[in-house]
């Protein structure tokens, strides 16, 4: 049995919206294991963000613990979480939030500027494919290059884990698989944990495991015995 | 250099037009700071050397004649450090260049040594020799307005004798840095100029020999000065003493440490306003800035960027924009300053006045500058530091919307849609809307103050040239004269109407309050002279009893119906308790008024005469004059119109270097405000202007939206401006309020109009560049980005 670099135990999550209330998580427990590529399904407000958010120290859970690497996530304390992001995690959102003033290159600076052990910006931007591109801004980028730039700027830090929010969201078909082959790629090639938030069903086939959320619940989790290559895919 | 200051830098660059507009607000407030601060410094500085070095004196005073075996009685008074003897006399001047007299002030200096207190700088020349009886130095001022120099001679009447005066040198004194004659509202260096002159000579002209009639005395740092005022006065009473005074009576040291005052007054009023409107613009542009990078934040906090990281990084604006404000202003100032400088140094006559920037000043300005820019961030960075990161990550809640007020009294149906989209939106961001009215009514007001002197001044002028004095000439009398003279007068030629007048020493006191004040004796019904109360009504002098400057009952804290203490300093000395009947309306020195027969049955005299206020037929000025010249009554004789031209001339020139100067900074104020403000609300609102675009409304429909949000944040704005700028009026004039001279608070239709109108320009000229920008709105993309 691999270890388990993140428990999340009976996590439940409600914030204000507006003038709404959301229960967004009701009472989750996940374990996400060392070296393993997690996808986590769900439809639109099936609470998968949110579990994310909370895995990854960007948001607080409402109850419940949230273990990393045995140890209990102080989510009280800004500045554990703040160093705990720092040092160990690499995250991908679905619109790829780089900084629109910053080329590719100054966009991974931003983290190999603060990370202990980095790799170079250049190293980075070459592991995503990217080693041609390095002075392009954002807005001179296509999306699947943004994207893959954001993941370059997720594993620069070379994280202990990866996770990303949709990360082919707003891309099409041909251009999420490249970006998917690069996660795939980091994840085999790092050995870094990583965890894929997707509506999409088919990117569950490149995973070793399935999470299906739904609603705040776990709807089940099992793990993929036949595991396809990004390559493979298409929807 | 780091991603993150990279990312500054471009995010400033690309804010360009709000930057450079709050840097010129910070640059407006720093250059006034330094301006006033490093010149008040270097004059401040450099009076003390000139003092210290050419030994200004602690105590003057004026006697009537004394002989100088009181020399030692002087010296034996405790605290006394040094004691200097003089005479000092005021003469005609017939100056080849003016028809009218001119009056020279002839001051003794001994031949053989320099004097022991106000040492004279030598400009040009040498000093005066023993033994040559016509040998004078004469001031700077007067010698350059005559273009005097040594070799050259005057004309004057000593003592009823036609006696030429030989130039040997130029100099200054400490005496008279602001070379001005006692009474007056201004320097006039043309009709007035200071002559050193040999004792011994002057004492021959004069009938002096052995005897002096003004002593300046030097004390020891330790010295009570009060104390040694009475003594002196003790000393000298028997000899006519005036009542000696300390510098603080000194015309020349007192107008200079007004000036230095009101400079220190201009040093925080001023930068206060402009680091305020920079303040509130940081706030509105950093709170619309982090708005827009909600999900920049969040990612750099997702990436570790801990919270004070991202602080430091919005910080990072406010640092970038007032170092580079406070450095321009710096610079500006430094400008500013050489030529207020060199201003000053026309009016204020220093063996040098050189101007001198002080690092601390600079180092105050920046830290100040700092200070309220950080302050002004504060809310709008904390905000950033404080915004949770996956909150950061979602879009902004939609804002919720209510009614107007407008509205709630249900009046929408006077309203179009456009209006009401105007009107709501201002009204959901109350701070905002506040904090923009604020800063486009403190342009206003910059406007109203700027404008204010001028038209306190034309009031000024009006009250006092053409109401108060309608005389052509003034005559003082060397002695003064029985009543005859009047008629005397009449018979010069062209002369109209004389009305004689009757000036006495005295002091003035109530309860433990005293100051020297003269007091005139003026015939009832007099027409040449009107005294005035604070509703311009005409005050006549009453019969018996005194009417006084509203600033000296304030400072005597007496109101009328009381009576004051006087005591007389000259002749019999008298001493007697006088009612006050009433306050006038004056705006130099201090003043107080009797009628003439009761001023002189105080004084235990007949019909005494020490003045003649003239008019005369304009064609027989020049005659007159010359007749007036050659008198050997007359000590001085003073025109109007001269007065009222000098004044003009200075305060003119001073006045419209001013006015460009305020309307330049209040637009820099208006303008930026009002560019911040369209930028904020363009960049809130481009979606839904895009928006409006798309399903049909035009482009004028659109700019209204916008623009109309301008204009009725400039319309309220103005009233609003209006009045503060009449408060801050109110302050300065306080701050002039002195006993040499006050400002009435006067200001017109016509200022409140100018500042409006220059408000409005600079605010359509703001809109005007904003509504480029929402021509080249992209409507497809714009409704392409993410919701």
């Amino acid at each position: 049995m691999p270890t388990a670099v993140f428990e999340a135990r009976q996590i439940t999550k409600t914030y204000q919206m507006g003038e709404v209330e959301v229960q967004a998580l009701r009472g989750v427990d996940l374990d996400l294991f060392e070296g393993e590529l997690t996808v986590l399904l769900g439809l639109s407000g099936s609470g998968k963000s949110t579990l994310l958010n909370i895995l990854g120290g960007l948001d607080v859970p409402t109850s419940g613990t949230v273990r990393y690497c045995g140890e209990v996530l102080d989510t009280d304390d800004d500045a554990t979480l703040t160093r705990f992001r720092r040092e160990h995690v690499g995250f991908v959102f679905q619109f790829y939030n780089l900084i629109p003033s910053l080329t590719a290159r100054e966009n991974v600076a931003l983290i190999t500027d603060i990370a202990e052990k980095p790799l170079t910006p250049e190293e980075a931007l070459q592991l995503v494919g990217l080693g041609q591109r390095l002075d392009h801004f954002p807005a001179q980028l296509s999306g699947g290059e943004q994207q893959r730039v954001a993941i370059a700027r997720a594993i620069a830090k070379q994280p202990h884990v990866l996770l990303c929010d949709e990360p082919t969201g707003a891309l099409d078909a041909s251009t999420g698989i490249v970006v998917l082959e690069v996660i795939e790629r980091i994840n085999r090639e790092l050995g870094t944990t990583t965890a894929v938030i997707t509506h999409n069903a088919i990117i569950g086939q490149m995973a070793d495991r399935i999470v299906r959320l739904s609603e705040g619940h776990i709807q089940s989790a099992a793990a993929n015995p036949q595991r396809r290559p990004a390559a493979e895919l298409s929807w | 250099m780091l991603a993150i200051h990279r990312k500054l830098l471009r995010d400033l660059a690309h804010m360009k037009g709000q930057v450079v507009a709050i840097c010129l607000v910070i640059a407006c407030g720093i250059a006034t700071f330094v301006m006033s601060l490093s010149t008040l410094a270097s004059l401040q500085e450099t009076r003390e050397v000139y003092y210290e070095r050419y030994r200004f004196p602690h105590l003057f005073v004026s006697l009537k004649r004394a002989p100088e075996t009181l020399r030692q009685r002087l010296e034996e008074i405790p605290g006394v450090r040094a004691v200097e003897l003089r005479i000092v006399s005021e003469v005609t001047l017939d100056m080849p260049s003016m028809d009218e007299p001119a009056v020279g002030r002839l001051i003794s200096i001994p031949e053989t040594h320099r004097p022991r207190l106000c040492n004279l700088h030598l400009r040009a020349g040498r000093y005066v020799e023993a033994g040559r009886d016509d040998e004078v130095i004469v001031s700077e001022a007067f010698a350059d307005a005559h273009e005097l120099k040594p070799g050259d001679s005057v004309t004057a009447i000593l003592n009823g004798r036609l006696q030429t005066l030989r130039i040997v040198g130029v100099a200054l004194s400490p005496e008279y840095v602001f070379q001005i004659r006692g009474g007056e509202m201004l320097p006039d260096d043309r009709r007035f100029g200071v002559f050193w002159m040999g004792e011994t000579a002057l004492a021959a002209a004069f009938d002096m020999t052995g005897a002096f009639n003004n002593v300046m005395v030097s004390l020891m740092r330790s010295a009570a000065e009060e104390d040694a005022i009475k003594r002196v006065d003790d000393l000298l009473e028997p000899y006519g003493g005036l009542g000696a005074y300390g510098r603080d009576e000194h015309v020349s040291d007192r107008y200079l440490s007004d000036e230095i005052r009101s400079l220190r007054g201009m040093g925080m009023i001023a930068p206060a306003i402009f680091l305020s409107v920079a303040a509130l613009l940081l706030n509105i542009v950093l709170g619309r800035l982090i708005g827009t990078q909600r999900e920049q934040i969040a990612a750099l906090k997702a990436f570790g960027y801990s919270n004070c990281d991202v602080g430091r990084h919005y910080l990072g604006f406010v640092l970038v924009i007032v170092l580079t404000g406070s450095l321009i202003g710096t610079i500006g100032g430094m400008l500013m300053a050489r030529g207020l400088t060199r201003a000053y140094a026309e009016f204020y006559r220093f063996p040098i006045l050189q101007y001198r920037l002080d690092a601390s000043i600079v180092v105050l300005g920046f830290a100040i500058a700092l200070s309220a820019g950080v302050l002004g961030a504060l809310i709008a960075v904390r905000r950033a530091a404080k915004l949770p990161p996956a909150e950061a990550m979602r879009p902004e809640p939609p804002k919720s919307f209510r009614d107007t007020l407008l509205e709630r009294l249900g009046l929408q149906r006077l309203l179009p849609p456009s209006t009401r989209m105007i009107l709501r939106n201002l009204e959901r961001q109350p701070v905002k809307t506040t904090l923009s009215i604020l800063g486009i009514a403190l342009s206003v007001s910059v406007l109203v103050l700027g404008n204010f002197m001028e038209d306190s001044l034309d009031y000024l002028i009006d009250q006092q040239f053409q109401i108060a004095q309608r005389q052509d000439v003034s005559v003082a009398l060397v002695e003064p004269a029985s009543g005859t003279i009047v008629h005397d007068m009449t018979h010069l030629p062209g002369v109209i109407r004389v009305e004689p007048i009757r000036g006495v020493a005295t002091r003035m006191r109530f309860g433990h309050r005293s100051r020297r004040v003269g007091i005139t004796g003026m015939p009832p019904n007099m027409q040449l002279y009107q005294l005035l109360d604070a509703k311009r009504q005409r005050l006549e002098v009453p019969p018996e009893g005194l009417l006084i400057s509203d600033k000296l009952a304030r400072i005597l804290e007496v109101r009328p119906g009381q009576s004051v203490t006087v005591e007389v300093l000259q002749e019999e000395r008298p001493v007697r308790d006088i009612p006050i009947v009433g306050v006038i309306d004056d705006y130099s020195g201090l003043a107080a008024y009797m009628s003439l027969d009761a001023l002189n049955h105080l004084m235990h005299e007949g019909e005494t005469v020490s003045g003649l206020y003239l008019t005369a037929d304009g064609a027989n000025h020049k005659q007159l004059y010359s007749e007036l010249k050659s008198s050997p009554h007359v000590a001085s004789v003073t025109i109007r119109t001269g007065m009222l031209q000098t004044f003009r001339e200075t305060m003119g020139e001073n006045l419209l270097r001013m006015k460009a100067w305020n309307v330049f900074f209040a637009s820099v104020i208006a303008i930026g405000v009002v560019y911040n403000s369209a930028r904020v609300s363009l960049s809130e609102r481009s979606r839904d202007l895009a928006t409006l675009r798309v399903i049909g409304f035009t482009r004028q429909e659109i700019s209204l939206i916008l623009l109309g949000e301008l204009a009725v944040l400039t319309l309220v704005a103005i009233p609003v401006g209006l009045l503060i700028g009449r408060g801050l009026g109110e302050l300065v004039a306080l701050g002039l309020d002195t006993e040499l001279y006050r400002i009435p608070l006067v200001i017109t239709p016509k200022t409140y109009g100018f500042a409006a109108v220059v408000t409005l320009i600079a605010s359509v000229l703001a809109s005007l560049i904003v509504r480029r920008r929402l021509d080249q709105l992209d409507l497809v993309a714009v409704l392409k980005t993410r919701e």
